[in-house]
């Protein structure tokens, strides 16, 4: 098993599947049967590349420090820059997490998608490829190629089957992103004309080793990049259009995963290259993560559509993340890491719920709803699951994560705990606010009495999300003790370079 | 009496169109019918196809006839290669084009005159002196004006050929008096003696006069490549002239001026780079960002290409910015990249017919996507490439020229530079969400020559998986660039 190259299979597996689908005939919206079998493979697909990922958590072992199950072949021979692989414990459960929401996606588009159902598929296994790829690449250069490339099947997916202004949201998420991200390959060609390579593990020990002012400008550049992508305020405005208008699953892929490459980006690389330039930073990053998360809690306290609340929390959960990276100890570090995978279960989980009840109402607006409870029980209890899990409710994973952040920053900067404290009141807040006139109160519409409850389908998406949800509140260490090592090991090798910080 | 035998081998290839050239001439001025026309065509595809090949097994290592006028090194080899590539698909996408357009005519001298502009490409990036890249140019230009009036009878054209022909001579005579002060003022012309005059050891700075001849020549090949300021007649002949012409000038002369530009400024100049460092760099931002922004407004597919090429123009001068090895290098790529992405999206604009009319405006595309997938994956496929994104290929010809300019210090060029380039994107972008984001207007028409398909698939497929083995190009304009040094 050792030399089966795992790591491109569960990388490449959804791009063949691809591939596949591009064989099948294209159906006509109506024809149900050839419609449903592309649906299948591509489930099967993302279901087999999950089974893939289970294995790779198999075989991976939390008690080396290091990159694992790596590969290595030559690419741009005599260039220094190869195709280079491997995961440590940081990486390792983002690419479960992909792999776990994708299937979850694609049933969840079940239904909701008819038109061109054969490129909506494909769109979907090409992006889980291209994402796999930016968490699986040990190389700089693979991994901006496949950071910068999975902006291609997401523009597709909010431009083609997105809402009424997709237009505008795809152009505004695609040109964005590329914004921040041709400061990265500045950067990133910097490098590597100064080291004459491109390989992670090299550059880690090289790049700290750059002048300090040189650091901050590297620093700045890759900020630009992965702070549009987290994101973090004040460049977060592209998020609540694209949210928006993606249709569902994209929203869900989104919130879960691609929020997550900008704060895996500061992990991977700001952090163990540029720790002189971090420590430099760390006030810009408190501030800004702090700012978010007071202020997009205040704005998602406003807002009158669904998606658009969710998406504004996402950004105020992902300043948690931002302040758990840069407060460098381990228990802040671990949180970040762990709210990550948490707010991918939950808010996956509320972007669905909120499609629920846009495959039936069509409609997004907070004030159409209310009295929910009474048509649908089901669902409400659901909704309410995964509010509680979202405002962080012991037991459930978000609790956690928030937790450990708080603890570890606590320790960092008091003032920081404190601003991003009221942000959990804020959140609980929106939360429950969202929840009681949604689902409670007075059923005034009357053709809500007409809405069906949540079908078997349906269910069948949330069920292992609560799983989850559950067992990561009850029991963490399942993700932390796969963590503990590597964090401690980039926090060693940090300290290394900025004394201070022991 | 001694004869000293002279070898020709090196011009070979070029004497053997020239020849063809008018023997086919002759043809077409005798036998006067569409069907000796198609002949002239597929027998001036298959004379590229025998020079490439000839030059492909040229192995007489550097190579240099008529007193060190003309040379052929590795650099030419590579960028004849492409040129004649280049010049061979035109005539391919040229040739069905004819054929299944109602309202242009096959002219049997159209193929006659991109062979003869070809032959000037080759000298081109053959010269080694002043006196031949001047003559090698001028038989390139003309060719290139006779090529842009082609079509009497269509006034556009008309148009389009004359503007294009008092600018470019107005250009070739600032060309011709940046030589003069080059030769008056140091007495030479040859690119190896006035490397030996400016060697980066012993060179100060220019005398004036010769810094000016060196400006105007600068500037007479700014206007060969649709360098910003010297521009304005890219889009209004792109626009003007029949596809089958735009599509040549969209590639071969591009690659041929680039290629001699490279010469000129990193062989005979190349031990003052600073003397023309900064001006190519002021060039370079302000074609980038003219061509980006020119762009963002443009209805006509054609016109856009043309700010698109501007654009990429721009990119190219900031490899030779640079100035050294890697920058020649990065150029090389880029160019050979771009002409993979030019001549398949011009196959893809010469397809663009509506019930046998050929139409141009960009919405002609909208809603593509629903009924032509394929022909809409592939657009999609060269604009994302255009635009630089990966895994396609034209992303890594942007790496190249920006890891140049970083490599060099040119690190604002390289932030501009790629800061426009996210302004350009927006427009390639826009090409696709007209093919796939709007509603469908008439279709296209489909039955139309597979000949063009098949160019087109084969663009498509190379700048879609030129990423699964990037060094044998890159390899191959290394040791190119390495022969200038």
């Amino acid at each position: 098993m050792s030399d089966f190259p795992l790591l491109s299979a569960v990388t490449f597996l959804p791009l063949v599947g691809a591939l596949l689908l591009l064989l099948f005939t294209r159906p006509s919206e109506r024809d149900e049967t050839s419609s449903n079998n592309i649906r299948n493979t591509a489930l099967f697909i993302t279901l087999a590349n999950f089974i893939l990922s289970l294995v790779i958590l198999g075989e991976f072992n939390p008690e080396i420090s290091g990159f694992q199950l790596e590969e290595q072949a030559a690419w741009f021979e005599g260039y220094g820059i190869s195709y280079h692989m491997g995961v440590d414990g940081i990486s390792v459960y983002f690419i479960l997490l992909t792999a776990f929401l994708m299937p979850i996606c694609i049933l969840s588009s079940w239904t909701s998608i008819t038109k061109q159902v054969r490129e909506y598929m494909i769109a979907f296994l090409l992006l889980e490829s291209l994402v796999i790829g930016v968490f699986t690449s040990l190389d700089f250069m693979l991994f901006y190629f496949f950071f910068e490339a999975s902006l291609i099947p997401m523009f597709l997916i909010i431009g083609v089957w997105g809402g009424e202004n997709r237009v505008y949201a795809a152009f505004k998420f695609f040109l964005y992103t590329l914004a921040g991200s041709v400061l990265l390959l500045i950067a990133l060609l910097y490098i590597y004309t100064q080291t004459g390579t491109t390989d992670i593990p090299v550059l880690m020990a090289k790049v700290p080793e750059m002048a300090p002012e040189i650091q901050n400008l590297l620093w700045l550049a890759f900020f630009a990049s992965f702070a549009v992508k987290v994101p973090m305020w004040p460049f977060h405005t592209w998020l609540p259009d694209a949210h928006v208008q993606a249709p569902t699953a994209g929203s869900v892929i989104l919130a879960g995963i691609l929020l997550k490459l900008g704060a895996y980006g500061f992990l991977r690389f700001s952090l163990p290259m540029l720790p002189d330039a971090s420590l430099y930073f760390q006030p810009l990053m408190y501030g800004l993560s702090v700012v978010a998360i007071v202020y997009t809690s205040l704005v998602a306290l406003m807002q009158t559509d669904m998606k658009k609340l969710i998406a504004y929390s996402s950004i105020a959960h992902m300043g948690f993340v931002t302040i758990g990276i840069f407060a460098f100890n381990t228990a802040a570090i671990e949180g970040a890491i762990f709210q990550m995978i948490s707010h991918g279960l939950v808010s996956g989980a509320l972007f669905l719920c909120v499609g629920v009840l846009y495959d039936r109402m069509h409609t997004k607006e907070i004030s159409r709803y209310g009295g929910l409870v009474e048509p649908m029980p089901v669902f409400a209890r659901i909704f309410m699951f995964f509010t509680m899990a979202s405002v962080g409710l012991p037991a459930t994973s978000g609790f956690v994560g928030e937790f450990l952040v708080l603890l570890g920053v606590f320790q960092s900067n008091t003032w920081v705990a404190l601003f991003a404290t009221s942000g959990v009141v804020l959140g609980a807040a929106y939360m429950l606010w969202l929840y009681r006139r949604v689902v409670f109160g007075e059923l005034v519409h009357k053709d809500l009495k007409e809405i069906s409850d949540l079908n078997t389908r349906e269910v069948i998406l949330f069920v292992p999300l609560i799983l989850l949800v559950i067992l990561y509140g009850i029991y963490p260490a399942a993700i932390l003790d796969g963590l503990h090592v590597s964090v401690n090991n980039l926090i060693d090798a940090m300290a290394a370079h900025v004394p201070t910080l022991r | 009496m001694i004869v000293q035998s002279i070898d020709i081998t090196p011009i070979v290839p070029e004497i053997f169109i020239t020849l063809s050239a008018m023997i086919l001439l002759l043809l077409g001025a005798f036998r006067n019918s569409d069907k000796a026309t198609e002949y002239i065509f597929n027998v001036s595809i298959i004379v590229f196809a025998l020079t490439i090949w000839q030059i492909m097994s040229y192995s007489g290592g550097y190579g240099s006839v008529i007193n060190g006028l003309v040379v052929l090194d590795n650099f030419a080899i590579f960028t004849k290669v492409i040129i004649l590539a280049s010049s061979a698909v035109v005539l391919v996408l040229a040739s069905d084009y004819y054929k299944f357009s109602r309202t242009v005519k096959p002219i049997a001298e159209f193929p006659v005159l991109v062979m003869l502009a070809t032959v000037g490409m080759m000298i081109m990036v053959s010269a080694n002196d002043l006196m031949t890249l001047y003559v090698g140019l001028e038989l390139q230009s003309l060719s290139l004006y006779v090529l842009a009036a082609l079509h009497r009878d269509n006034e556009k054209a008309s148009e389009a050929g004359l503007k294009y022909f008092i600018l470019g001579a107005l250009a070739s005579g600032l060309l011709l008096y940046g030589i003069s002060l080059i030769y008056g003022f140091t007495g030479q012309t040859g690119f190896t003696e006035l490397s030996e005059l400016y060697r980066s050891d012993i060179a100060g700075a220019l005398p004036d006069g010769a810094l000016v001849g060196m400006i105007l020549l600068i500037t007479g090949l700014c206007f060969k490549i649709s360098a910003v300021p010297f521009h304005m007649w890219t889009p209004d002949t792109y626009q003007g002239v029949p596809k089958s012409v735009t599509v040549f000038f969209a590639s071969a002369p591009k690659i041929a001026a680039v290629a001699l530009f490279v010469r000129v400024l990193m062989q005979a100049y190349g031990g003052v780079v600073e003397q023309w460092q900064q001006v190519i760099i002021v060039i370079s931002v302000i074609t980038m960002y003219v061509g980006a922004l020119g762009a963002l407004k443009q209805t006509n597919i054609k016109r856009l290409m043309a700010y698109s090429s501007i654009g990429h123009m721009g990119f190219v001068l900031v490899g030779l910015a640079a100035g050294t090895q890697v920058g020649a290098q990065s150029v090389l790529v880029y160019m050979s990249i771009y002409a993979t992405m030019s001549l398949g999206t011009f196959a893809a604009i010469m397809l663009m017919q509506r019930r046998g009319e050929h139409v141009e405006e960009i919405s002609d595309l909208s809603g593509l996507a629903k009924e032509r997938p394929v022909f809409a994956a592939v657009i999609a496929i060269l604009m994302l490439s255009m635009a630089g994104i990966p895994p396609l290929a034209g992303f890594f010809g942007k790496l190249m020229v920006f890891s140049a300019a970083v490599d060099a210090g040119l690190l604002v060029l390289a932030i501009l530079g790629v800061l426009s380039s996210v302004i350009a994107a927006f427009y390639y972008l826009k090409i696709i969400k007209i093919m796939y984001f709007d509603t469908a207007d008439q279709p296209l028409d489909n039955e139309i020559s597979s000949r063009l398909k098949i160019v087109l698939g084969i663009s498509a497929l190379f700048n879609l998986l030129y990423f699964v083995m990037p060094t044998p190009l890159l390899n191959a304009a290394k040791t190119a660039a390495g022969s200038l040094f």
